[in-house]
């Protein structure tokens, strides 16, 4: 009898968890309502199933349940029965399979109309290329690809030099139109994956596959990846922007192409040494950094990474949270840097500057930061150099104090919350993986030692 | 020479007792030593893998909060932990286990036809533990790649255990496929060749048929598994490009060119659905018989039950690349295997309405196997209509590679298929031991475990709805999770635990019986089948004595009208009991 109530209870709590669940579908963003249709019927067919057999078996519980004395009916079989439910088995099943194929009809077919957008997948970053004015890609190739042409790109490819390259995980999309997302990785199996569009697809190196949408909310999308794709697969993230058409021409005609890329002039070092003047006086002449002042090292830090720092600071996307209290210095100064060349020529002065290692500030167990370097060495490098493929930056042989503070920014949600700052929230949840102040402190006294 | 049945030769013979210690305990060719060897190897390495868990859902229910949990290790436990439950642990229990103990007992044999191969496959098993377990303990770690091995990344730096882990998964993925071949051409040839006079197959047990077609399954699945890890290795060790196509891998070019990732994955599950149905065929097979038994009543719809089984068995090799959905393949393979895959529900269904309408009617003892049994019917039914979503092709959309996956694999062959288990070591117990198990302990770890779980995989669902993706090791922020599914997935880890600490219960059960418990009937569930009509309890090197058993009936003559008792055993000629209905015919 016990049994019997529990297993009712059981169908009774599983429907009203169902429906009281807070944790249901994120408001719809495109075209694909009939995905969610799809989804309506299966669980109208499939919980009445539910329903129905278990109360049955509940019943039978309680009314067939052991008495002294009683005796089972004998019946091997009823052909009958068995045939009546078989056929309404395969009437539900119909019931559901014809929606799912129909919709799928939908899906594998992407309108004409459709333009193309093309997301790029890496350990553990997008970044998306448009096909330009010439409605054509340019070919690609895995093996071409470098920290100059990090798509790939084959420059002797005329359809390519329109390709428009949008080095962020960040892209942007019209509101209203078809868009065939044109999937490629450059390393292993990822996902393309916005809740609120409602369609994945994994991409596979070595081929192109594809998924497509018509966005019907203007607003800023996640993008997941949902394929185990190493031990960051889940800081892979990005973000889809949905533009009013006017708006997302105005933001297209913004990103730079292929051939604009590729003849990018170099900053210029002696312009910039003007420029660094400002930069001196807190970290220092050379660039050494100087702790009384909370001015880290700058000279041996790439190119890459000082540039898009600065332009964090500029942007506001850093040093603008009220706890970061020395970005908020910096910030300002970033400011005074007019325009993108500025950023360059001040960058390749910096570039010039003498090597040097600052003294070690912070002493710990260095075997057991040993252990905890594991993590970071798959971005950072075994030697801790940095790797501009991961947009990892070089940690070793730069001022510590300052790495410890950055790491306790990063935990603290101070540094990498900003919505744009892909790369900061990235390393917002890889510094979760160290635990109280002894853990960094052995971990910088580790990368000390490198 | 004519083809005499092993059965009918049974006088010449001859059978040699193990004399020693050695040779009865440990290289035993006896078939119900194996067995528990097998089973008893599975339970403890599915004891590693439920510790594994337990560390998953810490880090997922309170994400930074251990700091022993990093991101390698996590995904190292998600891989270990999937690959042990699935090949190590049920596919070793059922067929390594339950397969050796009740085959040759079922239909009435003295032993498997080949023992001695027998005796191989448990140690061949055993070393394929053994080398899965080392590679927790070389440079690295164990792999990291997910139990489903997907290449490039398994093989390439990024994920934990790229150098040794990977490799000893591989190497112990075959040397079990060595192991389990020897046992499945023992349990199919003994199923056709070693059954006693009048066990005709359409006599034969439930538990038998599939167990039988699993094997079958299996020998047929298991080497798309092998030639993929063999595969594998070459493009780990020697760089040859099957998996691999040409790539970039963090900045530096490792030399692959034109292999395709997808084509493993067409492998990995042409061998991975059918696995399922390797594990999920034996436990409908016993489960049936755990219902018949303790309602008192005939299996309802036998002959359809069998053909379920057989057309379950078949279609399980084209529905593969549902699994596959979003993986990149073309597209329109899509309608082909959402067609067949449903359509698998309909033989699927039949066998649930026959295992309800067998309570219809029945005279239902509540005991332990039969509270496991019932549980199994609820979390099955649970689990295959929520299967009915992810084989929808459409539907794997939004809801492939997130929790609700997870939840759906794991209530459909993780919780239903360990309910049976237990359910079936409960119901086997004294037929295995010669004891009786303790009741009370027994119906309180059914309690705690079928509900617990349900606890866990209800609610994840709805994670998957909410739009959780799977092996992430933390989700951080997110624009449009509420807040709540933290909350959640707190609770979830609390049941997991709970459920985790409570089958304690069973092996104090285990340690209680087999030191005080009672001395239990041969019969105690007064049951049809063979086993349960051996002369000694347990069953003794040999199995039958002097003379093999004769069947004259089906297995499921319960309550037959017109004889006193409720039951009549198969090996009662018809001349002392009127035969039930019987489905054999002459052979």
């Amino acid at each position: 009898m016990a049994f019997a109530v529990v297993l009712i209870l059981l169908v009774v709590g599983s429907l009203l968890f169902h429906l009281l669940s807070p944790w249901t579908f994120t408001p719809l963003a495109s075209n694909w309502s009939m995905v969610d249709v799809t989804v309506d019927i299966t669980l109208y067919v499939t919980g009445l199933v539910f329903v129905a057999v278990n109360l049955f078996m509940a019943y039978c519980v309680i009314k067939f349940r052991y008495k002294k004395g009683a005796r089972a009916t004998y019946e091997p079989e009823n052909k009958k029965l068995e045939s009546w439910l078989t056929l309404l088995t395969a009437i539900g099943v119909a019931a559901m399979l014809t929606p799912g194929l129909f919709v799928w009809g939908q899906f594998v077919n992407v309108p004409e109309e459709a333009h193309v957008v093309e997301a790029v997948g890496q350990q553990w970053h997008w970044t998306f290329r448009y096909p330009g004015a010439d409605n054509k890609f340019g070919e690609v190739d895995a093996e071409r690809i470098s920290a100059d042409n990090p798509f790939g790109m084959d420059p002797d490819d005329p359809n390519g030099q329109d390709d428009i390259l949008v080095y962020s995980p960040e892209a942007h999309i019209p509101l209203g139109k078809p868009v065939k997302f044109l999937l490629r990785s450059k390393d292993v199996l990822h996902d393309f994956a916005v809740a609120q569009f409602r369609v994945k697809m994994d991409l596979v190196p070595g081929m192109n596959t594809f998924l497509w949408l018509t966005p019907t909310e203007p607003g800023r999308f996640e993008i997941l990846c949902e394929e185990l794709c190493g031990i960051a697969h889940h800081t892979m993230r990005g973000a889809i922007i949905v533009d009013e058409p006017a708006a997302y021409d105005t933001w297209l005609a913004k990103q730079s192409t292929w051939a604009m890329n590729s003849t990018m002039v170099a900053g210029n070092a002696a312009v910039g040494a003007a420029q660094y003047a400002v930069c001196a006086a807190c970290h220092g002449q050379q660039g050494e950094g100087l702790q009384a002042l909370n001015a880290p090292k700058l000279a041996g830090q790439s190119a890459w990474y000082l540039k898009r720092q600065l332009q964090n600071y500029k942007s506001g996307v850093r040093g603008a949270h009220q706890d970061d209290t020395y970005g908020k210095q910096m910030a300002p100064m970033a400011a005074t840097l007019a325009n993108e060349a500025a950023i360059d020529n001040v960058i390749a002065h910096i570039q010039t500057l003498p090597e040097q290692t600052p003294p070690a500030t912070i002493e710990g167990d260095v075997a057991n930061g040993a252990k905890e370097f594991a993590v970071c060495a798959y971005c950072h490098g075994e030697d801790g150099m940095g790797n501009q493929a991961l947009n990892a930056p070089r940690m070793v042989g730069m001022t510590d104090w300052y790495l410890k503070r950055q790491l306790e920014n990063f935990q603290q949600d101070i540094r990498g919350q900003h919505p744009t700052d892909f790369y900061g929230f990235q390393m917002g949840l890889m510094s979760r993986t160290l635990y109280g102040e002894q853990e960094l402190n052995d971990l910088i006294a580790y990368i000390n030692t490198l | 020479m004519a083809y005499v049945a092993i059965a009918d030769r049974d006088h010449e013979i001859e059978h040699h007792d193990p004399q020693t210690f050695i040779t009865k305990y440990v290289w035993s060719q006896d078939h119900k030593v194996i067995a528990i060897q097998y089973g008893g190897t599975a339970i403890l390495v599915g004891l590693i893998a439920l510790g594994l868990s337990a560390m998953m859902r810490l880090q997922l229910g309170f994400p930074d909060t251990f700091s022993f949990i990093t991101p390698e290790n996590y995904y190292q436990f998600i891989t270990m932990h999937g690959m042990i439950m699935v090949i190590y642990l049920l596919t070793a229990l059922f067929l390594g286990g339950f397969g050796n103990y009740l085959i040759p007992l079922m239909v009435g044999s003295r032993d498997m036809v080949f023992p001695y191969m027998n005796m191989l496959s448990y140690w061949v098993y055993l070393l394929s533990v053994l080398i899965l377990i080392a590679s927790f303990f070389v440079p690295g770690g164990a792999t990291g790649a997910g139990w489903t091995l997907y290449p490039p990344q398994a093989i390439m730096p990024g994920t934990p255990g790229v150098d040794w882990g990977i490799v000893l998964m591989l190497v112990s993925l075959a040397v079990f496929i060595v192991a389990f071949t020897m046992g499945g051409l023992n349990y199919v040839t003994t199923v056709l060749q070693a059954r006693c006079r009048g066990m005709t197959l359409m006599r034969m047990p439930l538990s038998v048929w599939g167990i039988f077609i699993a094997t079958i399954l299996g020998l047929l699945a298991f080497p798309a598994l092998l030639v993929s890890a063999i595969m594998m290795l070459l493009d780990k060790g020697v760089h040859t490009s099957f998996f691999m196509p040409a790539i970039s891998s963090m900045g530096a070019n490792p030399g692959y060119t034109g292999g395709s990732p997808i084509l493993f994955q067409h492998l990995f599950w042409f061998f991975g659905h059918p696995e399922v149905y390797i594990v999920a065929l034996p436990a409908f097979g016993i489960v049936s018989d755990l219902l018949s038994t303790h309602a008192r009543k005939n299996i309802f719809g036998y002959r359809m039950m069998v053909w379920a089984i057989i057309a379950i068995g078949g279609l399980s090799f084209i529905v593969w690349a549902h699994h596959m959905y979003v993986s990149g393949m073309n597209p329109y393979f899509g309608f082909f295997f959402a067609t067949t895959t449903l359509i698998i529900a309909v033989p699927t269904a039949i066998k649930v309405y026959n295992w309800v309408l067998t309570l219809w009617e029945g005279n239902i003892h509540l005991r332990v196997p039969m509270l496991f049994a019932i549980g199994f019917i609820f979390t099955f039914i649970h689990g295959g209509l929520t299967g009915l979503f992810l084989g929808n092709v459409t539907i794997d959309l939004p809801l492939s590679d997130t929790y609700f996956v997870v939840a759906h694999f794991h209530m459909v062959m993780g919780v239903s298929p360990i309910l049976v288990v237990f359910g079936a070591i409960y119901h086997w117990w004294p037929k295995i031991t010669g004891k009786m198990y303790n009741e009370t302990l027994g119906r309180w770890h059914f309690w705690m475990t079928f509900l617990g779980t349900y606890a866990i995989y209800l609610p994840m669902h709805y994670l998957g709805f909410a739009g959780v993706p799977r092996r992430y090791f933390a989700m951080g922020n997110t624009d449009f999770l509420p807040d709540s599914a933290q909350d959640l997935n707190a609770a979830i880890t609390i049941s997991a635990l709970f459920v985790a600490a409570t089958q304690i219960l069973f092996f104090i059960n285990v340690i209680w019986s087999l030191r005080k418990g009672p001395k239990a009937d041969s019969n105690p569930w007064h049951a049809t089948s063979l086993e349960w009509q051996t002369p000694d309890t347990p069953p003794k090197h040999g199995n039958w004595g002097h003379h093999l058993p004769e069947c004259h009936r089906w297995a499921y003559d319960y309550s037959v009208p017109g004889y006193a008792d409720d039951y009549i055993p198969q090996n009662v000629p018809a001349s002392v009991a009127p035969a039930g209905r019987d489905h054999g015919g002459a052979h």
